[in-house]
């Protein structure tokens, strides 16, 4: 934590931390606090007066079946993207490992996306399922199943679910060709020598070793599922059709800026808050683990 | 391998080869798009193969503002605008970064952790769920439509700040000692041996957080409203919004390659650093 | 040139004392090495002189000057650290120029001192590398060219040998003490190693447990050790402990065998005698029934019990012997080799 030596105290250190304290103190604390604030707050439809209600905003959002359905939304939009994305860069990431040569060429090629804005991946997908001139709808259209995620809730959950997921294998596929190329190879082949094949290796002596990494994955793919997806989902449906693609960010955002009802969406940043902290500690706890191995 | 089948191996390859294709699929649509003429891109199926007019897209794109009938500013100025914002936000979060893990790891004083915990608090506080408080500050600070409004209020760094603590906790204490024995100063060291101890570091988070800058959305999307100060990847929604009017594909495609090749290049380009600052960052 | 005084020096962390008064005067000049077991506080007590750790309480004087309260580069003394310390993104000249720099001398002079201090150290040839492109023995020699260009009054040494293998450190060590002859400067150097630590200084000081337990030149320490920690930390093999009464001039082991001593102490207790003064003698009153040889080609060790005890004790005889294992021995030694530590104290006692 700090070192044997340090430098006498002066002015200095407090010098030294102090931009990094402000900007968090007038950009992250304040706001942060002004949120739990405005969340016992309700205002009349004019703005004139405002009035301290407690919890009343947060049992309103508890009954509202809007924000308890985008709730469970959200969990599985998370889920699916994380599921997906994972799965893939685990298939890829296994025979990518195999190779032995040219796993760097194959890493090069896959891991690129992680550079591509969430907003142009959902344009990239809004593109290709253009119901009018997108490539896949006139495919689905050939075998008769018609595409329109303007109208169809199901089918726009569903792109924007690949749209997300499609982003993210990038990043867990770096991370699980890691973990594979970190397993000591004489494991491996002891388990050959043993007379397990390629596939029951893979289930039964690769895939446990590297479950630190499929649990830190987890975390970091809910988290990005959670909040990093907004600009996929304004982009892609502006979560519609009728809500059917409103996950939580996406609500706090059109609340607070389109429905300008300020109780609510601070009571909902507040909720937010509450998450990333539950999830922060969750993988704080798990990296002391992975610290052990 | 363990094994020595060929016919493994030749598998291996071929469903890499596919993922490969998958991965890259839309980006090849988007290059195909961005490559013939408008009139083309309205009739189905819509080619898979490049046209001929990719230069002359990019050329009327770069210098245009976009699709005829929208209202924002020239591409290259919103790329200009991009590259200012990433680099701003790379520079600052590093160096304010740098600056606060050097004195939480190399000072003691009062208040040491409490100031630890604040930057660590930073690390719960995702823009995402404090956007109106946020955007409310810096209006009335009237930093809207600024560099410094896009920028400022995304600089503070959890994440920086802890590398660069355990990048200064391997430093070896002797480099210290050695150091004051000849003489130096806290800033003297900090600038002649922590730094360059800690480039290859820098270098590497400087990637990441490049991208991160490049690829922001919401927090500009707010806070710029003059079409000036737009950045390019904000852009694409207005140009996706103008496309039912106006549906010329092609440009929309260049602008949405001219928004990702900056920050793809780079993860290309400095692979290396990039994958170290990616499994840097986030231990 | 100054010497260094240490006055009443203690050193406490939180409740912890890790120094207990600690008094010594180094003279000008001269080459003192501070030696004992890890943790006996020996890399504490160098810190303090170099300013890098604070002093609880005593004084600290370099030359005539207090330095408590100066910061390490104002004390005028130059430091060889066990890992060397080099910067590594500089190259040697730049390592060795850095202090230099800081302290704003001329380019010229700068120069003129790094070449001069590379040609003593014949590290001329490499001034234009990095640390790491440079072998240990190497890495040394500039972390002594780093000190030497400061043109201190003092050098610290803190284990500077203990990253070479056994070879170089021979050499190293033969080296770091020509030098300091030839510079003159006063030096303290730490090690754990009692066979470095004996040929290196002009003075040793013996630190346990955070006390010195004695402080004088390396016959001294090997003829006359002042307590038991001593006469077992210098000299190889361990001196031979047996316990026994001491009256009237002799002491009575616990097998009956009574030895002449010339001591008129009178008590319980260790009679030390080292293995090397262990001569075989028929009728000799040390006897011992042999367990285990070994053969170092220039001295035989013979490892036994003592006769009637179960304390072992060796001899180390010249030349190869014939003994055998389970061969009975006995031995006899000069009483002037004899030395006395009373059981409790475990300090020597006096004749």
């Amino acid at each position: 934590m700090l070192k044997r030596v340090h430098f006498p105290a002066s002015i200095l250190p407090y010098l030294l931390v102090a931009p990094q304290v402000i900007v968090t103190l007038i950009f992250f604390i304040w706001p942060a606090s002004q949120a739990v604030y405005q969340s016992f707050l309700i205002e009349d439809a004019f703005g004139l007066s405002t009035e301290f209600v407690w919890f009343e905003n947060f049992t309103y959002l508890w009954d509202d079946s809007h924000y308890r359905s985008s709730f469970g939304r959200t969990i599985f939009f998370s889920a699916c993207v994380a599921f997906l994305s994972m799965a893939f860069a685990l298939i890829l990431a296994g025979f990518a490992d195999r190779v032995i040569r040219g796993s760097t060429v194959y890493r090069t090629l896959l891991i690129w996306p992680y550079a591509v804005a969430p907003v142009l991946a959902g344009a990239l997908f809004l593109f290709m399922f253009n119901p009018t001139i997108g490539i896949f709808p006139f495919i689905l259209e050939k075998i008769g199943y018609g595409w329109n995620h303007y109208l169809n809730g199901g089918q726009a959950m569903f792109l924007v679910i690949i749209a997300a997921a499609w982003k993210q294998v990038a990043y867990n596929f770096l991370f699980y060709l890691a973990a594979m190329q970190s397993i000591p190879r004489s494991i491996t082949e002891a388990a050959a020598i043993d007379g397990a094949g390629p596939i029951r290796r893979f289930a039964t002596i690769i895939f446990p070793l590297i479950s630190p990494t499929t649990f830190f994955l987890l975390v970091i793919n809910a988290t990005y599922a959670f909040f990093e997806t907004f600009g996929i989902i304004h982009a892609v449906t502006q979560g519609g059709p009728a809500n059917s693609t409103t996950t939580l960010v996406y609500k706090v955002y059109n609340d607070g800026f389109v429905g300008l009802d300020l109780g609510g969406s601070a009571a909902q940043s507040v909720i937010l808050m509450i998450l990333v902290i539950g999830m922060t500690v969750i993988q704080f706890r798990f990296i002391e683990k992975r610290v052990q191995y | 391998m363990v094994e020595n089948r060929p016919f493994l191996a030749i598998l291996s390859h071929l469903i890499l080869i596919l993922g490969v294709a998958m991965v890259a699929l839309p980006v090849w649509i988007t290059f195909v798009g961005a490559s013939h003429e408008a009139e083309r891109m309205l009739q189905t199926p819509i080619p898979m193969w490049p046209g001929d007019q990719f230069f002359v897209n990019l050329k009327q794109t770069f210098w245009g503002s976009g699709l005829t009938g929208t209202s924002i500013a020239p591409v290259w100025m919103m790329m200009f605008n991009s590259l200012l914002m990433a680099l701003m936000i790379a520079f600052g979060k590093i160096a304010i970064s740098l600056l606060s893990a050097f004195a939480i790891v190399y000072f003691k004083f009062p208040f040491r952790m409490g100031f630890f915990w604040m930057i660590f608090i930073t690390l719960m506080l995702p823009v995402e769920v404090r956007i109106l408080p946020t955007f409310e500050v810096v209006a009335d600070l009237g930093m809207l439509n600024s560099y410094w409004g896009l920028t400022i209020p995304l600089i503070a760094s959890a994440t920086a700040t802890f590398m660069f603590r355990q990048v200064f906790l391997t430093i070896p204490d002797e480099m210290l000692e050695s150091a004051r024995i000849d003489g130096a100063g806290p800033m003297r060291f900090f600038w002649d041996i922590l730094i360059p101890l800690s480039r290859t570091n820098i270098a590497a988070l400087f990637v990441i957080l490049f991208i991160y800058g490049w690829n922001q959305y919401l927090w500009p999307l707010l806070i710029t409203t003059d079409a000036d100060m737009s950045t390019i990847v904000v852009s694409i929604k207005q140009m996706l919004e103008a496309a039912e009017q106006s549906p010329e594909w092609n440009i929309i495609m260049m602008i949405a390659l001219l928004a990702m090749v900056p920050p793809i290049f780079v993860v290309i380009a400095m692979q290396k650093l990039f994958v170290q600052g990616l499994t840097e960052t986030d231990k | 040139m100054a010497g260094i005084k240490l006055d009443t020096l203690t050193k406490s962390y939180g409740d912890t004392q890790v120094l207990h008064h600690i008094d010594a005067e180094i003279e000008d000049g001269e080459f003192v090495v501070i030696v004992g077991p890890s943790g006996c506080g020996k890399s504490t007590l160098l810190r303090m002189v170099a300013g890098l750790e604070s002093v609880t309480s005593g004084n600290v004087h370099i030359g005539d000057k207090r330095v408590n309260d100066l910061e390490p580069a104002d004390r005028d003394i130059a430091m060889v650290f066990q890992n060397y310390a080099l910067y590594p993104h500089m190259s040697v000249r730049d390592n060795m120029a850095y202090g230099l720099k800081i302290r704003k001398l001329s380019k010229a002079e700068i120069d003129r001192r790094v070449n001069e201090a590379a040609e003593i150290l014949e590290i001329g040839q490499y001034l234009d590398r990095k640390p790491r492109q440079l072998s240990g023995g190497q890495r040394q020699r500039v972390a002594m060219g780093r000190a030497i260009v400061r043109d201190p009054q003092v050098f610290l040494f803190d284990e500077p040998l203990s990253n070479l293998d056994a070879k170089l450190r021979v050499q190293m060590r033969l080296e770091i003490r020509k030098l300091q002859k030839r510079l003159g400067v006063t030096s303290i150097f730490v090690t754990h190693d009692q066979v470095e630590a004996m040929t290196l200084g002009d003075r040793l000081m013996v630190l346990n447990g955070g006390y010195v337990e004695q402080f004088g030149t390396p016959i001294e320490l090997y003829e006359r050790p002042a307590s038991i920690f001593v006469a077992g930390f210098i000299g190889s093999p361990s001196m031979n402990f047996l316990s026994g009464a001491a009256n009237a001039g002799q002491v009575t082991l616990s097998n009956g065998t009574t030895i002449a001593t010339g001591s008129t102490a009178s008590g319980e207790v260790l009679l030390g005698v080292r293995p090397e003064h262990l001569k075989p003698e028929e009728n000799g009153p040390f006897k011992m029934t042999i367990e285990m040889l070994e053969h170092l080609g220039g001295v035989t060790l013979l490892h036994g019990v003592l006769d009637g005890t179960d304390t072992q004790i060796v001899a180390s005889l010249n030349g190869i012997t014939d003994h055998q294992v389970g061969d009975q021995v006995s031995f006899a030694a000069k009483q002037s080799h004899l030395h006395l530590f009373d059981a409790k104290s475990e300090k020597r006692i006096e004749e």
